[in-house]
């Protein structure tokens, strides 16, 4: 292995410009004659568009043009669209409802699109959009996930009677109503998964360009996958054919799933850039991003488990009511089916599962994909309800899930859901995540608190994911408009030093550092002579981007596949230089050696003589440069578990996380010190969403209550504590590299940790956040109840 | 209404024509190119614009322009030395991988930098509670907050070998 390899924790190649100021976001590119484009949005959650007046805006000062959805109409452009069919359990089509980049005539959520003013400044752009009147008829809205669906609520598409998109079902409900049947005990629950907003600390920003030398656009965009959004916007939306259509994401400050989607800003952007004949700016503004960027979670679900004497789960029921918001976002209709249905199965060994899910519209932001997306609803479920089921049992629960696990001989696993999980060893994780949380003297740490008037709990999640999102043909069965593999291309330079190419894109995950180790490992070259180049359809092989920890499983895995045809081609030209057969030389270190001597090359010297080929036979290419394409043959399944011990202090209701312990399995480590960071992020997402994060609608009138991060709770530096992580390996057999992805770990098993902790402290059941008031009312409602007895 | 502002922006004298609603972010990014200093939220909450007025951080979104005339203001393009050599605090930030996207990173090194300026020896406590005002969405804090206090351990000692 070459210094700094796989395996090392390697300081980040990117961190230099971050921490100097140097860094290049969206919104620190300003284009010659750029003007700055502002959107009118909807004040109203539901109404009727009757007029729209632009005729003042268009007269004030600076402005360049003003357009709504009429003449994005007019001009032929498509709406925006979801890339995933769900059917229901009749056979039917999902039932998506139009939805135009800028509302024609109805506005479906506070914060909708209904005109853009472009103008020399954004602020003569924003005070030309209130000189813009709109007359709206007011029509009723529907917010609550739990009554979308009733026959008397506000419809939201025509499209979609009682508001239901899709019905769709996973798994064998005879077998498992049989296994309810035999069952001697059944555990229920009601559970809540609570509405976030993904809150990436940089806005969604773009910049659009037109050259009419060319006829080509050119999009700047915080996107996790610019090559997709190239795609939508020619093949669907129709600013212009792909290869016109050049989108760039250059430095983007967080996704989290959220700059995955083809959003109205962006498009008419890029669109409006060619009708005003300048560069068009836009950047939202935090109220905006709240109003406006996909939202994740929102479940609201019923859920039973069957089992026996023993404590042994005979069958899993579960009934999720998924809010989708107004529109179907890019991915929405994939995150609340099949990646939540399929992951039910947890980590345990359940013989029959059933789970039917309404995907529903409601008259708020469109709900996708949230780091983890659909895995940490399905773990909240199936964690809650074990934590649950051992209570009931009275059950030691670290003993209830050791009794269910999938052995690690069992592999591979066929689970009820349709995943196969090829490889794990759950009751390692869990032995280690015990040890390393001193869970033998809980109960010594529980007196001690009780001593001290507090209430100490502690809770467990012991989660799987399915991670390295593909394989082409599984998700094409499942609906998918899209294959997701992806592209690597190696270039080696003359002068020895290499530049890679990827489809994956970082929005923080640290690829130029972790890809550069991957090349130092594979071929040889130090890191510091290794670039990573991503986020530019006009630079990079078409790739799918980054989000489902997706770019070092599949990613990573085409840098492999480059990286062995840069050696097969490195061998030939040995072979040529070193007048020996081609089945003779061997590569070892970053050196090409004649079998049995001591004759060897470089690979940097094989690099130079790849661009001058003074002497080449015929029959031999120049250039050192190739790429790969790579489509796994399956997901893969890191899993782990975490624990959570917490102490609250009964008179505020205030929890403190005393000890989070997470023990995870993402196979083989590509750089320690990365990964680590990945879980820490993941878990104070997760601990997040379980105490603060809650994002809340008026239910009568549709106005979002937490729209900024004076009403949204965001975790700050002291509501965390610092983690205990810890790692084991079972190398993944699926791909090259051994690895299973680690960016949403925590946020997918942190929740139902926290809450099992919280609710074993309280001695009682309450839905996320667990905010102080919350936890309050619930002990003094425990308080009274014990005393009315 | 347009009007002149002066101040001292990373030790170079400046002077421009501003609107009187320019805040000082905007002065910064728009006007000088310095895009060092970013703008996370609208409510002065997540702390991405800090820099130093006269010494001491402010966030950037909060103040006009026109109130740091003749102020003397520092941002993360100001805070490694002419040479390039890093602050001691952008180091332990590399150093202990305290960052991931980047962008709240300028922001919370200059909180940072000013914590240590009024107590060289803070807890983790103390460095939890000073960094209130910042959010980092990435990090989960965990390597911020030993980032800070590695930084601190590093110029309570360069300070004593000055001495």
């Amino acid at each position: 292995m070459a210094p700094d390899g796989i395996g090392t924790a390697l300081r980040r190649k990117e961190d230099k410009r971050f921490i100097t100021g140097n860094g290049h976001y969206t919104d620190d590119l300003n284009r010659q004659g750029q003007a700055h484009a502002y959107f009118l949005r909807s004040p109203l959650a539901h109404a009727r568009i009757r007029s729209i007046k632009t005729a003042d805006a268009e007269k004030a000062d600076g402005v360049v043009a003003v357009f709504t959805g009429k003449d994005v109409q007019a001009a032929g452009l498509g709406g925006l669209i979801c890339g995933w069919m769900v059917k229901s359990k009749d056979g039917s089509d999902m039932k998506a409802g139009a939805h135009p980049a800028l509302a024609v005539d109805r506005v479906r959520y506070v914060g909708d699109h209904v005109a853009v003013v472009i103008a020399e400044t954004l602020d003569q752009a924003k005070d030309a959009a209130d000189l813009i009147d709109v007359d709206y008829e007011e029509l009723a809205p529907i917010v609550a996930t739990a009554d979308a669906d009733a026959p008397d609520a506000p419809r939201v598409h025509d499209e979609a009677p009682d508001n239901v998109c899709f019905d769709w079902e996973i798994g064998d409900k005879a077998a498992t109503d049989g296994a309810f049947e035999k069952a001697s005990h059944v555990t229920r629950m009601s559970l809540i998964n609570n509405r976030l907003i993904p809150n990436a600390i940089e806005p969604r920003a773009a910049v659009g360009e037109f050259d009419p030398g060319t006829d080509s656009y050119t999009l700047y965009t915080t996107s996790q996958n610019p090559h997709v959004a190239r795609l939508v916007l020619s093949a669907f939306v129709g600013i212009a054919p792909e290869h016109k259509l050049r989108v760039v994401a250059p430095d983007v400050g967080g996704g989290f799933g959220s700059k995955i989607f083809i959003y109205a800003e962006e498009t008419i952007c890029v669109w409006a850039a060619a009708k005003v004949k300048r560069p068009v700016k836009w950047t939202a503004e935090r109220g905006e991003s709240f109003l406006s960027d996909a939202h994740g979670r929102d479940h609201v679900t019923e859920a039973e488990m069957a089992l026996d004497a023993d404590g042994r789960i005979l069958g899993l029921r579960v009934h999720t009511k998924a809010n989708l918001g107004a529109y179907l976002s890019t991915f929405a209709s994939a995150v609340p089916t099949y990646l939540y249905g399929t992951l039910l199965s947890g980590q345990y060994a359940i013989p029959a599962i059933h789970c039917e899910v309404r995907g529903l519209y409601t008259n708020t932001a469109p709900v996708d994909a949230y780091r983890g997306a659909g895995r940490p609803e399905a773990t909240y479920v199936v964690e809650r309800m074990c934590e649950r089921a051992a209570r009931d049992l009275k059950m030691d629960p670290a003993e209830f899930r050791r009794k269910n696990f999938i052995q690690p001989d069992a592999y591979p696993y066929q689970t009820p859901v349709i995943m196969t999980y090829d490889c794990g060893d759950y009751p390692r994780g869990l032995q280690k995540a015990l040890e390393n949380a001193d869970y033998a003297n809980f109960a010594k740490r529980r007196s001690e608190s009780e001593a001290r008037g507090k209430l100490r709990g502690v809770g467990f999640s012991s989660y799987i994911e399915a991670c390295g999102i593909a394989p082409s043909a599984a998700v094409g069965s499942l609906g998918a408009g899209v294959g997701l593999w992806e592209s690597a291309k190696i270039r080696f330079n003359p002068t020895g030093n290499v530049t890679v190419y990827t489809g994956a894109h970082s929005h923080g995950q640290g690829h130029e550092t972790s890809f550069a180790q991957l090349i130092s490992s594979y071929l040889g070259v130090d890191p510091a002579n290794v670039e990573v180049s991503h986020g530019d359809t006009a630079q990079t092989p078409f790739g799918m981007g980054t989000y489902g920890s997706r770019s070092l499983a599949v990613g990573g895995s085409a840098i492999f596949k480059a990286a062995e045809k840069v050696i097969e081609k490195g061998k030939k030209i040995a072979a040529h230089l070193m007048e020996a057969s081609e089945g003779d030389i061997e590569f070892k270190d970053g050196k090409f050696t004649v079998a049995g001597t001591d004759n060897s090359k470089t690979i940097q010297e094989i690099a130079f003589s790849a661009y001058v080929p003074h002497n080449y036979p015929a029959d031999l290419e120049p250039g050192l440069e190739e790429s790969a394409f790579y489509d796994p043959i399956n997901f893969t399944f890191p899993a782990g578990t975490q624990i959570c011990e917490v102490e609250i202090d009964p008179d505020t209701g205030v929890t403190e996380i005393v000890n989070f312990v997470a023990v995870d399995d993402f196979g083989v480590i590509i750089n320690p010190m990365i990964v680590e960071g990945q879980v820490h992020g993941g878990i104070a997402q997760g601990v997040g969403q379980a105490l603060l994060e809650n994002c809340v609608y008026d239910t009568a009138t549709g106005q979002l209550l937490t729209g900024s991060y004076m009403d949204y709770c965001m975790p700050r530096a002291d509501n965390l504590p610092s983690f205990n992580i810890g790692m084991i390996e079972t190398r993944n057999p699926s791909n090259p590299l051994g690895v299973k992805g680690c960016g949403e770990a925590g946020a997918i098993a942190a929740p139902a940790a926290v809450m099992n902790a919280v609710t074993d402290a309280i001695g009682m059941e309450i839905q996320m956040p667990a905010s102080p008031e919350r936890v309050w009312r619930a002990i003094q409602q425990n308080r009274q109840a014990v005393a009315a007895e | 209404m347009p009007s002149t502002v002066s101040m001292t922006v990373n030790g170079k004298s400046v002077s421009k024509e501003v609107d009187d609603r320019t805040l000082l972010v905007q002065f910064l990014r728009e006007d000088l190119h310095l895009t060092g200093t970013h703008v996370g939220c609208d409510t002065s909450q997540c702390g991405s614009c800090v820099v130093h007025v006269n010494g001491r951080s402010v966030k950037a979104c909060t103040m006009l322009a026109a109130q740091a005339d003749g102020a003397s203001v520092t941002s993360i393009e100001g805070l490694a030395a002419e040479d390039g050599t890093l602050h001691p605090m952008q180091e332990a930030f590399r150093e202990h991988h305290g960052l991931q996207c980047g962008f709240c990173t300028p922001g919370m090194i200059m909180s940072a930098v000013d914590l240590l300026q009024n107590n060289p020896s803070p807890s983790e406590h103390e460095v939890r509670d000073w960094l209130e005002g910042n959010i980092c969405r990435c990090t989960g804090y965990h390597n911020i907050v030993k980032a800070v206090l590695s930084a601190a351990d590093e110029m309570r000692g360069a300070a004593k070998a000055a001495e």
